[in-house]
């Protein structure tokens, strides 16, 4: 038998309903699994306790012979960005060390409501800004996977924890979150599948906020399939969340039969930029030639605004920033300095002490692209070039059903690289960024590997509401892939 | 370089972020690339385009006005720096006559 830890959700499943073993065997498999490969950092806190009687209560209910929830005795990391009733959330920030939220993210109590098991919660670029998990107040995330040369390598951002447990069988699907593409680019760095659904699909409710506009929560996983059925349960509207969208929740499992014919997948010129490395022009070539044989017509089409994307969403994201992190002031939860004297000698310290020098970056570039003199020519501009880039996205999509793209322009990149300018790390969402100032779905899966035996990851976006395309689309990509190997550290193991 | 170390200071606390001079120093040279590099936009014809704000485009729904949560004191001062008596406690803010 498969190691329990390797099994994916949907085998899983299967088992538990057969009695194959029981959850709380599989949660004690990735407990001790979790446990052996802390070194990756992958959580910031671990919950085993949770875990164990979160199993042993799904255990009871399948031995009572209620019906099974969708995701019933599964073992989960959940991004600590999702606030979770009595257990600690930072965001991986100081300013939130010890606060200990008296309330269930929306998220997350759906997946509990079905039957989930939290193991943890997980690693993260602070706040979720980054791409590399190494703004984290709690340490860097190591990837998994190791290039020839041995070096340590990042696994993507922001959810870089999420990413790095699911990959190193310490979890089996992660929640995570997606604001540039920190869904999408640690699950191609990863050899993941992971998928920004539309924006408004799933509650924003409970899950601190980054930019609000631009914020999506979503799974990783290792299979398309098991994305899909993650993503069923942490879909559906809710009344706490204005902009949670009042819509059916379709079995996006459903949609995955391989069949393609009648679809016409998009190819944007814009997307094939100078100085990518030719691997990845390669994998996107194989990409099309899949989606061909699969009966899918290819189209060349075009997405004019996607050189202005970038910016864009630095002046936008930063502006949503800088307002949504006023709140953390000192007075009400978190940090505060021991320094201060005055009130506003509080918040300034407070502030200082608590927020790292990302955070500060991004929240010192909204405070002046929103201040007077400034909004105009900066944040109004932005909202206009946002929605040029939107039209883009409208008019492609009268002529194909979906978008096939890379996900990032690189493979995994070693720590400490790109950190000595803001702006080379920035480029990592240049792929990925256009989905969220269009809130189109859009979703990462495992496409091959480079020459230095690194994940390389396709991007398939879709049309509003239409995340079904995107999983058909994707599970063709991931059969054709046969994307099997695994991240060095398990291969010794095995 | 658009920034100078005076419009980070300014800027800095508008947000409420005390710094040092060096950090000023460091913060101004890596916005100002920032800055620069987002003022590209300024190239793109936005003629009669409409500001998007939000994609979300939903309906904004109303309820009843009536009570709906609240009653737990406890809870919301479960996690504050310090509290006394159901309040928040700040450094004093009101000057005392002497």
């Amino acid at each position: 038998m498969t190691a329990l830890t390797h099994l994916s959700i949907a085998a899983a499943l299967d088992a538990l309903e057969k009695k194959e073993f029981s959850a709380r065997e599989l949660t004690q498999a990735h407990i001790e699994a979790m446990e052996s490969r802390r070194e990756l950092n992958a959580y910031i806190i671990e919950t085993p306790d949770i875990a164990l009687s979160q199993a042993d209560n799904s255990d009871k209910r399948r031995a009572k012979g209620d019906k099974a929830g969708l995701l019933e005795g599964i073992p989960l990391a959940i991004k600590d960005l999702f606030c979770t009733d009595n257990v600690q959330t930072t965001a991986a920030s100081n300013i939130l060390k010890g606060f200990i939220p008296p309330y269930e993210s929306t998220v997350t109590r759906k997946l509990f409501d079905d039957g989930a098991v939290m193991l943890g919660k997980a690693n993260l670029d602070q706040f979720a800004m980054g791409s590399s998990n190494t703004t984290s107040a709690f340490g860097n995330v190591i990837n998994p996977w190791r290039g020839d040369d041995g070096r340590d390598l990042v696994p993507g951002g922001s959810s870089g924890g999420s990413a790095a447990a699911v990959a190193a069988r310490i979890a089996m699907g992660a929640t995570a979150t997606d604001t540039g593409g920190s869904i999408r680019q640690p699950a191609a760095f990863c050899g993941l599948a992971g998928i920004k659904p539309t924006y408004g699909r799933c509650s924003r409710w409970g899950v601190i906020a980054f930019a609000s506009s631009l914020d999506h929560p979503g799974p990783i996983a290792r299979t398309v399939e098991d994305c899909a059925l993650m993503l069923r349960s942490m879909s559906g509207h809710d009344p706490m969340d204005s902009t949670s969208a009042q819509r059916d929740v379709p079995d996006f499992a459903a949609a995955l039969t391989g069949d393609l014919r009648g679809l016409k997948i998009g190819i944007p010129k814009e997307y094939r930029l100078d100085g990518i490395p030719a691997e990845i022009d390669t994998v996107w070539e194989q990409g099309i030639a899949w989606l061909k044989d699969a009966g899918a017509e290819i189209v060349d089409i075009t997405l004019p605004h996607t050189k202005h994307a970038l910016p864009t969403y630095y002046i936008i994201a930063p502006a949503e920033a800088s307002s949504n992190l006023a709140r953390y002031d000192g007075v009400r939860y978190g940090h505060r300095s021991a320094e201060a004297s005055t009130l506003s000698e509080m918040y300034s310290k407070t502030r200082a002490e608590g927020f790292g020098e990302e955070v500060k970056r991004r929240i010192m570039i909204g405070t002046y692209v929103l201040s007077a003199g400034y909004y105009d020519a900066y944040y109004i501009k932005a909202q206009k070039v946002r929605r040029l880039i939107l039209n883009d996205f409208t008019a492609a999509y009268e002529k194909c059903d979906a978008i096939l793209t890379p996900t990032a322009p690189s493979a995994a990149f070693p720590i400490g690289e790109n950190e000595d300018d803001p702006l080379k790390m920035y480029l990592n969402d240049v792929f990925t960024v256009t989905a969220n100032l269009a809130g189109v779905p859009a979703m990462s899966v495992p496409a091959g590997l480079d020459a230095r035996g690194l994940p390389l990851g396709l991007q398939i976006l879709g049309r509003a509401w239409d995340e079904e395309t995107v999983f058909k689309v994707a599970g063709v990509i991931e059969r054709s892939a046969k994307f099997e190997t695994l991240p060095q550290m398990l291969r010794k193991a095995a | 370089m658009s920034m100078d170390k005076e419009t980070v200071r300014k800027v800095a606390s508008l947000a409420n972020i005390e710094m040092d001079e060096a950090e000023l120093e460091r913060a101004a040279a890596q916005i100002s690339g920032i800055i620069d590099w987002v003022e590209q936009l300024g190239a793109v014809n936005t003629d009669n385009i409409e500001p998007l704000a939000n994609v979300a485009n939903i309906e904004l729904s109303l309820r009843a006005d009536s009570i709906t949560d609240g009653n737990y004191q406890d809870k919301i001062l479960a996690n504050a720096p310090e509290h006394t008596q159901g309040f928040f406690v700040v450094p004093k803010i009101v000057e005392q006559q002497s």
